[in-house]
């Protein structure tokens, strides 16, 4: 019986010292691991960047409207092209209160997404979305005050030997340019239609 | 809703006069039916310049597992099954998949946001309105040939 009791409290402590351990790895893991809570976690838009019809457009631009920012790269064949499909059905169901809606795309990818190659692909889902690009800077120190993720990842069987993976989630921002909340990409767009047609009448 | 039904019936209407064959739309199976394709479709490209996305559901109606294991087409150079997955973090990101076992009875979808097929090298732009065929490889010697019909570039789903 003795025997026993040892046993268990042996393995209550490795239990717990696993635990501690973990703990201890999970907290010196970086940004990834050591997560905030999505509730809390805080999106910020601040940029300076080339819309897809040459201009330069900061965030400052679209005060007064809301902002529904996507990242994402014109070579995605499975992600951006549904998300950017679900913005424009979005805009289309949202009609004339769309013009209170900005939809930006912003490519993660400017070696490719020059401003004229975003021009012959943005415009296809949408008139609405505006396309933005930058330079490898531009778009690492835009990334950086957003507070999203996005790397280059080497990948054989992918167009010129990369891919990217991105924040694929669509980020709200109110008409002073204040995060609201998020909306993942592939949500149905009536959900997002009817959530912004609510923010939007107040 | 009325929406949804003029866009069915418009792209049924379309597909009418051009003639293609419903055959696209409809189950595509192997010669002894143990492997049934469902649902396929390819979001139009813009040019050849930019890896094409196709889409569809298999279903395992033998008695024995089976993988799909590849892809072969005439219309793309280099044609493999990608994955997306998109962590807690909301951050996605696209890798080759593995072989996808199908158990019998089962069925697996290609479908936006997790399998697809990827058709890079794209010899001719993937145009609305047209078809494509597309061959299935499985693990067991099967090469099953479908015919993909190409929706929009904003379409989100076989429906359109």
């Amino acid at each position: 019986m003795k025997k026993v009791r040892i046993a268990l409290w042996s393995a209550v402590v490795i239990a717990a010292a696993a635990t501690a351990a973990l703990w201890m790895t999970e907290r010196n893991q970086g940004p990834v691991a050591a997560r905030v809570d999505p509730e809390a976690e805080r999106f910020a838009a601040d940029f300076e960047l080339t819309d897809h019809n040459g201009m330069i457009q900061a965030d400052e631009d679209f005060r007064g409207r809301w902002m529904l920012v996507f990242f994402g790269f014109t070579n995605c064949p499975d992600v951006c092209p549904l998300g950017l499909a679900t913005i424009a059905q979005v805009m289309d169901d949202l009609d004339a209160e769309g013009a209170a809606v900005q939809p930006l795309f912003i490519t993660v990818d400017p070696e490719r997404d020059t401003p004229s190659a975003l021009a012959d692909y943005v415009p296809q889902f949408g008139p609405g979305i505006l396309g933005l690009s930058g330079s490898t800077e531009q778009i690492e120190r835009t990334a950086e005050t957003f507070n999203i993720y996005y790397q280059k990842i080497e990948e054989a069987s992918s167009p010129d030997g990369y891919t990217m993976g991105h924040t694929s989630s669509f980020l709200l921002f109110d008409p002073e340019g204040e995060f609201v909340r998020i909306y993942e990409y592939d949500q149905a767009p009536a959900v997002i239609v009817s959530d912004l047609r609510e923010r939007i009448g107040t | 809703m009325f929406k949804t039904f003029a866009k069915a019936f418009q792209s049924l209407s379309v597909a009418l006069l051009m003639g293609l064959p419903l055959a696209a739309s409809a189950q595509q199976m192997s010669e002894d039916a143990s492997i049934v394709v469902e649902k396929p479709w390819a979001r139009a490209s813009l040019g050849t310049s930019r890896p094409g996305g196709a889409y569809l559901t298999v279903r395992n109606e033998g008695s024995e597992s089976i993988s799909l294991i590849g892809l072969r087409a005439e219309i793309s150079g280099m044609a493999s099954i990608h994955e997306t997955r998109t962590n807690s973090d909301g951050v996605s990101s696209m890798a080759p998949a593995d072989d996808i076992v199908i158990p019998p009875g089962g069925m697996i979808a290609l479908e936006p946001g997790g399998y697809h097929a990827m058709l890079m090298q794209l010899q001719s732009p993937l145009v609305e309105g047209e078809t494509f065929p597309l061959t299935l490889l499985f693990s067991d010697g099967t090469e099953l040939e479908i015919t993909v019909p190409v929706l929009g570039i904003g379409a989100r789903g076989p429906e359109g």
